[in-house]
C-alpha cells in the first residue's frame, strides 16, 4: 500500500469514526445523566439538587405548540400528582427555540402553565444544551432518572403510554409501569419505547 | 314542483356529492394497511413524506415537495404524503389544509396508536419525530428524519430514478 492510499484509508476511518460519534449523541438507558438547573415559569431556577427527598425524576421534554404534548397535558398532571408523593416528581422541560417555535416562548409557557394549572415545574432549556445532552428529539419525550448515591441514572427513555389520541384507549402505560418497577426496587421491564411526536425545534445557526 | 326549486335541489345534491367524494379521497390506514406503500418492488421511485398540518417544519417543506412532485411528473415517480394528523381532525384540519394549499400529491392518513411498534418497522433509526422522509425504489433506499429541501430531493432523484 503506498503512502497516498494509507492516508486515504486513515482519513476515511477518521471520517467514519466522527460520523459514528455524532450519531451516538444523547443518553441510553443505564447512562449517568447530568442534573438540571433551569428557569421555571415562576421566575425561579429549579435544580435537581433542591429535591433532597426525591428518589428520582420523571423528566418530560414537552412544549406548548405540539398537539401531542397538548394531548398529554392532563395525563402529565395526573402522573405528577400520583408520583410526586412517592418520590418521583415530574420535571417538564421545554426544549424548543422560540424563534423557530414562537408559541413556545417563555412568556407563552407562563400563560400555558397558568391556564392548565401545572402542578410541576415547567422549565425552559434556553440554550438547548440539556436537550442535546439528553438526546431529546421530540415532544413529548420522557427520561426517567433514578438517584443512586450522588448520580442520576437513566432508567427509561420514551413515550408516556401507547395511545396519544385517546387516553381512555390506553393499553400500556409505559411511564407508570417503569416508575412502579423502580419503586419496587426492580428495573423497568420495558425501558425504551418510541412514539410519534413533534420534532424539537433547534435554533438555526 | 316549480322548475326553480328543482334546480336548487339539483345544485344541493351536486355539491353534497362533490364534497362527499372529496372526503372519501383521504384514505385512512393503520400500519398494516400502510405497509405495502413502503414495500413496492418495481421501477417507480417513491418519495414518502411523514407530516402533519400542525407540524411547523413539515408545513414549511411541503411547497418544495410539491414542486418536485410536479417537476418529475413524467418520470417513473410517485409522491405520497402520509399525514399523522389526529383522525378526529380530518374534516376540521386536514381537508381544509389540502384545499387551501392545493396539494397535488396523494395524501393518506396513517392512524395507528401503537406507534411504539410500527415506528421501528418503518425505520429503526427513526425516533418518531416528524418530518421524516423515505425515498426508495427497487435498487435504492434512503431514510431521513428532519426537513429536506428541493435541492436535497432533486439530488437523490437525479441519481436514483430508474429511467
Amino acid at each position: 500500500m503506498n503512502n497516498i492510499q494509507t492516508k486515504g484509508l486513515l482519513l476515511t476511518l477518521i471520517a467514519l469514526f466522527t460520523l459514528q460519534f455524532s450519531y451516538s449523541q444523547g443518553y441510553k438507558v443505564g447512562d449517568k445523566a447530568s442534573g438540571f438547573n433551569l428557569l421555571n415559569v415562576d421566575g425561579n431556577m429549579v435544580s435537581d439538587e433542591q429535591y433532597a427527598d426525591a428518589k428520582g425524576f420523571i423528566v418530560i421534554f414537552t412544549c406548548n405548540h405540539c398537539p401531542f404534548s397538548v394531548a398529554y397535558e392532563d395525563r402529565i398532571i395526573a402522573i405528577d400528582k400520583k408520583y410526586k408523593k412517592l418520590g418521583y416528581p415530574v420535571i417538564a422541560i421545554n426544549p424548543n427555540d422560540s424563534i423557530e417555535a414562537p408559541a413556545d416562548s417563555y412568556s407563552k409557557m407562563i400563560i400555558r402553565s397558568e391556564e392548565k394549572g401545572f402542578t410541576f415545574p415547567y422549565l425552559l432549556d434556553a440554550d438547548q444544551s440539556l436537550t442535546k445532552t439528553y438526546g431529546a428529539t421530540r415532544t413529548p419525550h420522557v427520561f426517567i432518572l433514578k438517584k443512586n448515591d450522588n448520580d442520576l441514572l437513566v432508567e427509561y427513555i420514551g413515550a408516556i403510554d401507547d395511545n396519544h389520541e385517546d387516553a381512555a384507549a390506553v393499553k400500556k402505560k409505559f411511564l407508570e409501569d417503569a416508575v412502579d418497577s423502580l419503586l419496587k426496587g426492580d428495573k423497568p421491564e420495558v425501558d425504551f419505547t418510541k412514539a410519534i411526536g413533534c420534532s424539537v425545534k433547534f435554533a438555526k445557526l | 314542483m316549480p322548475m326553480k326549486n328543482v334546480k336548487i335541489i339539483g345544485i344541493i345534491f351536486f355539491v353534497a356529492l362533490t364534497l362527499n367524494t372529496f372526503s372519501q379521497q383521504i384514505k385512512v390506514v393503520d400500519y398494516k394497511g400502510f405497509e405495502p406503500y413502503i414495500q413496492k418492488d418495481n421501477d417507480t421511485t417513491y418519495i414518502i413524506n411523514f407530516w402533519a398540518t400542525w407540524c411547523i417544519p413539515c408545513v414549511k417543506e411541503l411547497p418544495e415537495f410539491e414542486e418536485v412532485n410536479s417537476e418529475y411528473e413524467s418520470e417513473k415517480f410517485k409522491m405520497l404524503l402520509v399525514s399523522l394528523d389526529f383522525k378526529s381532525q380530518i374534516e376540521s384540519a386536514l381537508i381544509p389544509f389540502i384545499e387551501e394549499n392545493n396539494l397535488q400529491a396523494e395524501v393518506i392518513l396513517l392512524s395507528d396508536p401503537n406507534s411504539n411498534e410500527w415506528i421501528n418497522k418503518i425505520n429503526k433509526t427513526w425516533s418518531g419525530a416528524i418530518p421524516a422522509t423515505i425515498i426508495y425504489n427497487k435498487n435504492f433506499y434512503y431514510f431521513h428524519e428532519g426537513s429536506m429541501t428541493k435541492t436535497d430531493l432533486e439530488k437523490i432523484l437525479t441519481k436514483n430514478l430508474i429511467r
